[in-house]
């Protein structure tokens, strides 16, 4: 019969050399075994190389700068007299990451809840498809749509937004074409598949016994969804949505498409009515100004920067779906 | 009365959370407002990815039907001008993509190999550990990797192919989960049988496992090529678009599809903003062809448990 021998043979070490007799098997063994630890190495210098080159190219552009690095807005970078600090792009980076997620994981933790509790099947399956297809669409994509057709719809929004709240740092006006919350809900409907599709995952995963338990219980779907669907998934969405944070704060070309750079020299300003710059779109406008070390190592540190930022984020997601998997 | 079982003796520590507290209609309505909530969130995030590929379709799909636009480069033809195609993209998307999955694929078979097959070293959990980190680099950090390593501290030009370096890094991760996932669906005792013949480890993961979980990898394969064909970043900082062919990874300018894109997309004439969506349209078709081939084969030949 079929039955599962426990330990498979593949998890013990290789024996001593009783195993195999003859040695052109041991050397297909070692080279096989080489070939595959040399890609695991190979994966790993990558890693490691991309920090270490991105820091080795910034730290004399960093050198220097003229300005703090962590908490100067201008960004001056030519070669001689470099002026260059991060606060502007970082604060940008920041809000629109922060409206992305603000507006993707709720819906999307429900829409992962609809697909898995509440459609019926012929309506869950293909569903589920569609939306992993369009996790797919391309970012240029997002981006040209975002600002040609679905902008002038959040025009009226933006107004209201100013209108009622424009005394709030956040909704000053003036406002302008391309901005930092158009930027962040399209880019809520980007990370949107990939939240829904990770929680999907976990949810589907409920023992049923847990969810057949609270509806023994007299729980109504909504409380047997509240006290055994939710907390069993809770590790897979936090980390869902760490995974979609991170893709959103190194998202570049529908940025950079979509919100207006604004004038060089231009003072600190918070509001999310305005345009501006993130890591990735602001190294991506000036990639055509690529030609001296010094200034070239000003947009690299910036993009150290943003690489230090999505390792964190990612890095947490890790620990948490590992933390996840060591109690089921 | 209340259907809920309040005994001591249940064991489930919320059970308080059923006692009719409000009554059984605050609970009813709870449970009525959480099922629109649902539906709603479903209605919202299904209406924009609807827009958007009845957007393209509505815009793009006027060049696609003449042959010129698959034939055709865009040489010497000016935004003010109708005509001239995409061919001259959408070969450097390919050749980009070809360069890529023949580095890409073999390191991201072998790592998943390394991870499953080889689970109990060391190196394994890390190199777990870094395809995490890698699958959620960005690809404009990927593309700044390559041009502080290959183009300013060796010395290459930029080229297609330093595009290409720039989108292994973003393919590698995909290729290894998906193998991954694979190669563990393999069941032990194909494996068992193989060593119980004397078979040696490394012939019974090249002519049993990798062949049983085969379609699974050519799916992990589509589905990243699917991604990288996408990426525009890279193209941004490592290689200059041209309105010509050119099939040469190694030097020169060349063009690809989301370079052809974000090259036109400020222009403000019909001819051009035409061309742009078509070019979007064009890619949009690459990518979820690909995808679709990919799930198709990895729904009908998955191995059966």
């Amino acid at each position: 019969m079929s039955s599962i021998t426990g330990r498979s043979a593949v998890d013990q070490a290789p024996g001593p050399a009783g195993d195999v007799p003859r040695g052109r098997r041991r050397l297909g063994d070692s080279l096989f075994g080489g070939a595959a630890s040399a890609s695991g190495v190979v994966v790993i210098a990558i890693v490691a190389l991309t920090g270490i080159f991105l820091a080795t190219r910034a730290v004399p552009s960093l050198l220097d700068d003229k300005v703090n690095f962590l908490t100067s807005t201008e960004w001056v970078a030519d070669p001689g007299a470099l002026r260059f600090g991060i606060l502007q792009i970082l604060w940008t980076t920041v809000s629109i990451s922060v409206i992305a997620m603000i507006i993707a994981v709720p819906v999307g933790i429900c829409n992962a809840l609809f697909l898995t509790q509440y459609a019926p099947r012929w309506l869950a399956r293909p569903a589920a498809s569609v939306i992993d297809l369009l996790a797919a669409i391309p970012s240029i994509v997002y981006g040209l749509w975002g600002i040609q057709v679905f902008a002038p719809h959040l025009g009226g929004l933006q107004t209201v937004l100013n209108d009622a709240l424009g005394w709030f740092p956040l909704f000053g006006g003036p406002i302008s074409t391309g901005t930092v919350f158009i930027a962040g809900v399209v880019l809520a409907i980007m990370v949107l598949p990939i939240i829904t599709a990770l929680s999907r995952e976990v949810f589907a995963q409920t023992p049923a016994a847990n969810k057949e338990g609270a509806l023994a219980l007299g729980a109504t779907k909504w409380e047997m969804i509240r006290t055994a669907v939710l907390p069993f998934g809770r590790a897979g969405v936090v980390s869902a949505s760490m995974l979609g944070l991170g893709r959103a704060l190194g998202e570049t070309i529908a940025i950079t498409i979509i919100v207006s750079s604004v004038a060089p020299g231009t003072d600190f300003f918070s509001s999310w009515l305005q345009g501006g710059e993130t890591f990735a779109s602001k190294i991506a406008n000036n990639a055509a100004e690529f030609n001296d070390p010094s200034s070239t190592g000003a947009y690299i540190a910036a993009g150290l920067v943003l690489f230090v930022l999505t390792f964190v984020v990612n890095a947490i997601a890790r620990v948490i779906v590992n933390r996840r998997k060591a109690f089921t | 009365m209340s259907a809920v079982d309040t005994g001591p003796d249940t064991g489930l520590s919320r059970q308080s959370a059923f006692a009719p507290s409000r009554g059984q209609g605050g609970r009813a309505v709870r449970n009525a407002v959480a099922t629109g909530v649902m539906v709603l969130a479903f209605v919202i995030a299904v209406v924009p990815l609807v827009w958007i590929i009845v957007t393209v379709l509505q815009k793009g799909a006027g060049l696609l039907p003449d042959a010129s636009w698959w034939l055709n480069s865009q040489r010497g033809i000016t935004p003010r001008v109708v005509g001239g195609g995409a061919y001259h993209a959408i070969i450097g998307t390919i050749l980009q993509a070809l360069a890529t999955a023949v580095i890409a694929v073999p390191i991201g078979i072998f790592a998943a190999i390394l991870l499953v097959e080889y689970a109990a070293s060391r190196l394994a959990r890390v190199v777990s550990f870094t395809v995490d980190i890698l699958s959620g680099l960005p690809s404009i950090v990927a593309a700044l990797f390559v041009y502080a390593f290959w183009i300013t501290t060796l010395g290459f030009s930029r080229s297609g192919f330093a595009v290409s370096l720039a989108l292994v890094l973003l393919m590698i991760p995909v290729v290894v989960r998906s193998t991954e996932e694979m190669l563990k669906l393999v069941p032990n005792e194909l494996r068992e049988a193989s060593f119980a013949l004397g078979v040696p480890k490394w012939k019974t993961i090249v002519r049993i496992v990798l062949p049983t979980a085969f379609s699974g990898i050519v799916t992990g394969v589509l589905l990243g090529l699917a991604r990288i064909m996408g990426e525009t970043a890279p193209l941004l900082i490592l290689v200059g678009y041209s309105q010509s062919i050119n099939t040469n990874l190694f030097s020169g300018n060349m063009a690809a599809l989301p370079l052809m894109i974000n090259n036109d997309r400020q222009q403000a004439l019909a001819p051009a903003v035409e061309r742009v969506w078509a070019a979007a349209l064009t890619l949009v078709l690459l990518v979820l062809v690909l995808n679709i081939a990919g799930r198709v084969i990895a729904r009908f030949s998955s191995v059966k448990k």
